[in-house]
């Protein structure tokens, strides 16, 4: 029953719902913004640059939570032959790739003014640039192969080995040296960052997350609207 | 509940991510060298073979009242609050680079506890709050 019953739901979808989110989208961000950029007050060290912060850190989240999403779909992909699943799959990764391009670029422009220099190659960075050759990879993968089944297989399995580098980023500060901070927030403790940093923060994070919830359900629609047409031109 | 074929899928995908796991956890291991960005004062104390020619980065806090400069150069102690070593440089160092705050010098050793640098980076912490705060709280410390 699961099986046929979201696809189909999807096509249900219509431009109101589309259209309410966002109007939600922009009183948030906008809310978030105003908030981040003017109200919240500047780090006592780092001073106005802590801004960026507030767009690397949502956006470095949402990247590495769609290609977990990515990964768990991949899995549910090869093991049960759920079709939808890749479809899934498909229409977060040029989401995540982008939110992990906003990440990186972000976190450069974060780094000249706190490190003193652009880019270095610790264990954090490094292993966010290979995120993003994943997402790459991955989405080349639908781009290139042009059978569904074949390129099912092979995306698939991408988005598995890339799942083993999510826990490497999440904890690549904890296990090595690097000259990227600490996480400030985590689930075991309370959050190193002021409150009146931390309430931002949040907004913006679910700002992005609105956007990425928008552009998903776009995308998904018409993937599956796609495999549905490709579908029945096979039978003819 | 599932099917065979399901099963056999589940055990191949567990047995084959265990396996990638394993492969993983290695590399990394071995690569450790490679992986971390800097090694700490004491780190550098313990390594029994150090090459003083090689280019490496050492990193941990910048020693309270141990920073001195003058027209060309600075000086300061790297500290991790077990072992010290001594750093030199000639250059300007980033806006954030102060005393009790984190660093990471690239450079050369000339022997265990003094360091030539030649690139200096700010390593900050992942603390966040406005400046009130942080005089609110350096007060009640005092």
């Amino acid at each position: 029953m699961f099986k046929n019953f979201f696809p189909n739901k999807i096509l249900s979808l219509t431009n109101t719902t589309i259209n309410s989110l966002v109007v939600l989208l922009i009183i948030v961000v906008t809310i978030g913004l105003i908030y981040s950029l003017l109200i919240s007050p500047p780090d006592y060290i780092q001073g106005d640059s802590v801004r960026i912060m507030y767009v690397h850190v949502p956006s470095s989240f949402i990247a590495l939570g769609c290609f977990g999403f990515m990964g768990i779909a991949s899995i549910c992909n090869l093991i049960f032959k759920i079709k939808f699943m890749s479809l899934l799959a498909k229409s977060l990764a040029p989401i995540g790739c982008i939110f992990t391009l906003i990440s990186i670029v972000t976190g450069s422009f974060w780094g000249k003014p706190t490190w003193g220099i652009w880019w270095v190659w610790d264990a954090r960075l490094t292993s966010m640039i290979i995120l993003l050759i994943f997402y790459i990879a991955y989405i080349l993968t639908w781009k290139i192969v042009d059978s569904f089944e074949k390129a099912n297989k092979i995306s698939s399995i991408i988005g598995i080995i890339g799942l083993f580098n999510i826990p490497v980023i999440k904890y690549s500060v904890d296990w090595w040296n690097t000259l990227h901070q600490p996480s400030s927030i985590t689930l075991t403790s309370a959050p190193t960052i002021h409150y009146t940093m931390l309430v931002p923060l949040v907004i913006m994070f679910f700002g992005m997350l609105i956007y990425t919830l928008i552009i998903f359900l776009m995308r998904y629609k018409t993937e599956v609207m796609k495999f549905k047409i490709d579908k029945k031109k096979n039978y003819k | 509940m599932f099917t065979k074929k399901v099963k056999s899928r589940i055990f191949f995908l567990f047995l084959s991510s265990i396996l990638a796991a394993i492969i993983i956890f290695t590399i990394l291991r071995s690569l450790e060298e490679n992986v971390v960005y800097f090694f700490s004062p004491t780190e550098i104390y313990n390594k029994a073979n150090i090459s003083f020619n090689k280019k490496i980065r050492i990193g941990g806090l910048v020693k309270i009242n141990s920073v001195s400069k003058n027209e060309t150069s600075i000086n300061f102690i790297i500290t991790d609050f077990k072992k010290e070593i001594a750093v030199s440089y000639n250059g300007l160092v980033p806006n954030l680079f102060s005393e009790g705050k984190g660093v990471v010098a690239e450079g050369k050793l000339k022997d265990k506890k003094y360091f030539v640098a030649d690139k200096i980076l700010a390593k900050h912490d992942e603390n966040y709050m406005p400046s009130e705060v942080s005089k609110a709280l350096g007060k009640s410390n005092n």
